[in-house]
Order: structure tokens, then sequence, then C-alpha cells
């Protein structure tokens, strides 16, 4: 919807050889821990959560 | 003055006939453009320049004073002036709005308010003509004009070409489903529970090719979720851009659901709110209108 180029701001997961990159990586020890750091994340980026289903969540600006 | 006194009621005639048909076409501008008092105030002046420009047409035509009606080729630039004002305000406006009214909507009301100027001009130059006829016939001609005006500048709505009925909103894993359309991932599960307890959906079917072609338009999409947003209220903010208003189609079939979690969880505001939508100009397409669309669509 918005025309503003979308990118991958953060990406949280439970399991660190899931993910590489130049992106930042936050790893949690929990579901619990990577719901919530998500949601942190998200709020003070404005940003949506999204879940690929393999343990990582990322974090997309619209 | 001289001159124009034995005109002098052509003249107030069609001013009045102007004005008045302004203001019955300023009514219908409030289910789609917040009225303002000082944008009425303008709008009511601007309108009133072109009544008085339309009726003292007739009297200098009258008069074989030729310049003076070229003068009317002026006003026609001060219109498309309003124009151009209009959008630039909306436009303005739009940068703080969290659901956009996108700018095919924008470009819309703008045309709409240039268009409304040189309507009112048509009727008080028609009238004021008229009225050489006499009073009675000058009253007859204002009427015709003003449902004339009325009817045409009312425009279509969703409703009309579409059928809109309820939809289920379900997830398959993190996927959001309006109905069989896919409308995004929701990671959050707290968001996801909130999604299902708080959304409602709708699902929007074109009755025929026009209303597909129309429908695939983002903008008229973008006009849906924002009149939807702004009658029922959203629950979207800054930093829960998931309770964002969608409009997604379904690829097969050319139909779109709206999902959007309101204020009011009222299904039935909501599809009357979706129906009411206005069709927007630019997204009218009529591919039925051509051989090959005629061809295509069987």
């Amino acid at each position: 919807m918005s025309e503003a180029a979308k990118g991958i701001l953060a990406v949280i997961t439970t399991d660190r050889n899931k993910v590489t990159g130049a992106v930042p990586i936050f790893i949690a020890d929990s579901e619990e821990e990577k719901e919530k750091v998500a949601r942190y994340l998200a709020s003070t980026l404005d940003a949506m959560v999204h879940d690929l289903e393999n343990g990582v969540y990322y974090i997309v600006k619209h | 003055m001289s001159r124009l006194e034995p005109y002098l009621f052509n003249i107030i005639a069609g001013s009045l006939a102007g004005i008045i048909t302004r203001i019955f076409l300023m009514r219908l501008d409030y289910r789609q453009y917040p009225g303002y008092p000082h944008g009425l105030i303008s709008h009511l002046s601007l309108g009133a320049i072109a009544a008085a420009l339309g009726a003292v047409a007739v009297p200098a035509l009258m008069n074989k004073d030729f310049t003076a009606f070229t003068f009317l080729a002026l006003a026609a630039q001060q219109f498309r002036e309003i124009r151009n004002i209009e959008r630039e305000t909306l436009q303005n406006l739009e940068e703080m709005r969290l659901e956009k009214r996108g700018k095919d909507y924008i470009e819309g009301i703008a045309r709409t308010f240039e268009a409304r100027n040189y309507l009112v001009m048509a009727t008080s130059f028609i009238t004021s003509a008229v009225a050489l006829a006499g009073v009675w016939q000058a009253l007859a001609a204002a009427v015709v004009l003003l449902l004339a005006s009325v009817r045409f500048m009312a425009g279509e709505v969703v409703g009309d070409i579409c059928e809109v009925a309820p939809a289920k909103i379900h997830f398959k894993d993190t996927l959001l489903f309006v109905g069989d359309i896919n409308i995004m991932t929701v990671g959050l599960r707290e968001s996801r529970e909130k999604i299902l307890h708080d959304a409602l959906g709708v699902m929007i079917k074109p009755l025929n090719d026009n209303s597909r072609a129309t429908l695939h338009d983002m903008g008229q999409r973008m006009a849906i979720s924002h009149t939807a947003a702004v009658i029922m209220g959203s629950k979207n903010e800054v930093d829960m851009p998931e309770f964002t208003p969608l409009v997604r189609k379904n690829i097969d079939t050319g139909a779109v659901a709206l999902y959007i979690v309101p204020m009011e969880k009222d299904i039935e505001a909501l599809l009357a709110a979706v129906r009411r939508t206005p069709l927007l100009e630019s997204a009218r397409l009529k591919p039925l209108k051509t051989q090959a669309g005629r061809i295509a669509s069987d």
C-alpha cells in the first residue's frame, strides 16, 4: 500500500542457524521471549511483525 | 449602468438560480468531504461569483458586447485554480492521515469542485437567458436545471455495481484471510487473537467485467478502506500497523475483500459504508464498451 520501499528492519529467532546477513538479529531463548522482543521492537519501529513459520520472526516497515 | 437596467431581472434571477444550485450541491459534499466552516464560505463565495458571471453574460451578449463575454474564459481559469487549491489542501492533510484517501480520490474531489462551478455558471447563464421570456419561464428553467445538476453530480456508489456481503475472518497459521482472500501475515499471537475477536471482513463481488475493472483500481480500493475507516472508526495506530484496513483482490475472480478492525463492531453499518463509497471517475473503466472486452467477457 505504501510507496516507501519495504525492508526488513530486524530479525528475531530462537534458532541462530536460520538467519545470517546484514540485518540486526535478536536471539531469544524461548517462544515467549521471541514474542515479547518482537512486540517491543515493532512498536518502537512503528512496524509490523511477520512470521516465517520456521521459528523466525522479522519486522517490516510498510 | 443604464444599459444594464433592462436586464436587472435577468441578472438577479440568474445569480439566484446559480447560488441556490451551489448550496444544493454543497449538501451533497458532506458525504465525501468534511464541511469546514471556512471551506464552506470560500466555496459559497466562489459559487456566487460563478453565478454572477453566468448571469451577466446574457446582457453582455444582448448588448453585442462580445469582449465582456470573453471574460468567461478568465473565470474558467479561476475555477481551474480552485481545483489546484482543493488538491493541495487535501494532499497536505493526507500526510497526517493513518488511512489514506489516496491520490485518485483526492483528484476526484478536486475535479468535482471545479466542475460544480461550471455547473453553477451554466445554470445561471441559462436561467438568465430564459428570464428574457418572463418570470415563470425563468423559475421553471431554474428548477429544472437545479434538479438536473443535483442528479448529474450525485454520482454512482460501490453498491450500484457490486455485491457487498459479510465475510469470515480466519487464519491459516499466520496468514490472515477474509473469506478465501489472503490479506497479509500477522506474526504476533496477541495481534492474531485480537484480530479474530475484533475484526470484520467484507466481500465485494463485481457484478460484471466493468465493475471488475473498477475494483482492480488501487485508488478505488483505497477509497473503500478510507470510507470504511472514517465511518466505522479504526483501531489502527502508528505503532500497530497490523490493524490498518486493507482491501485485497482474489486474483482469479476479481472479487476484493475488505479487512478492518473497527471501533464499532457493527457489520450492517460497515456494509452500508462500503456500499455508499463513491465510485471514482478515474476508476470507472468500461472494458465492456469495447469489442475486445465484449469478446473476452464470455
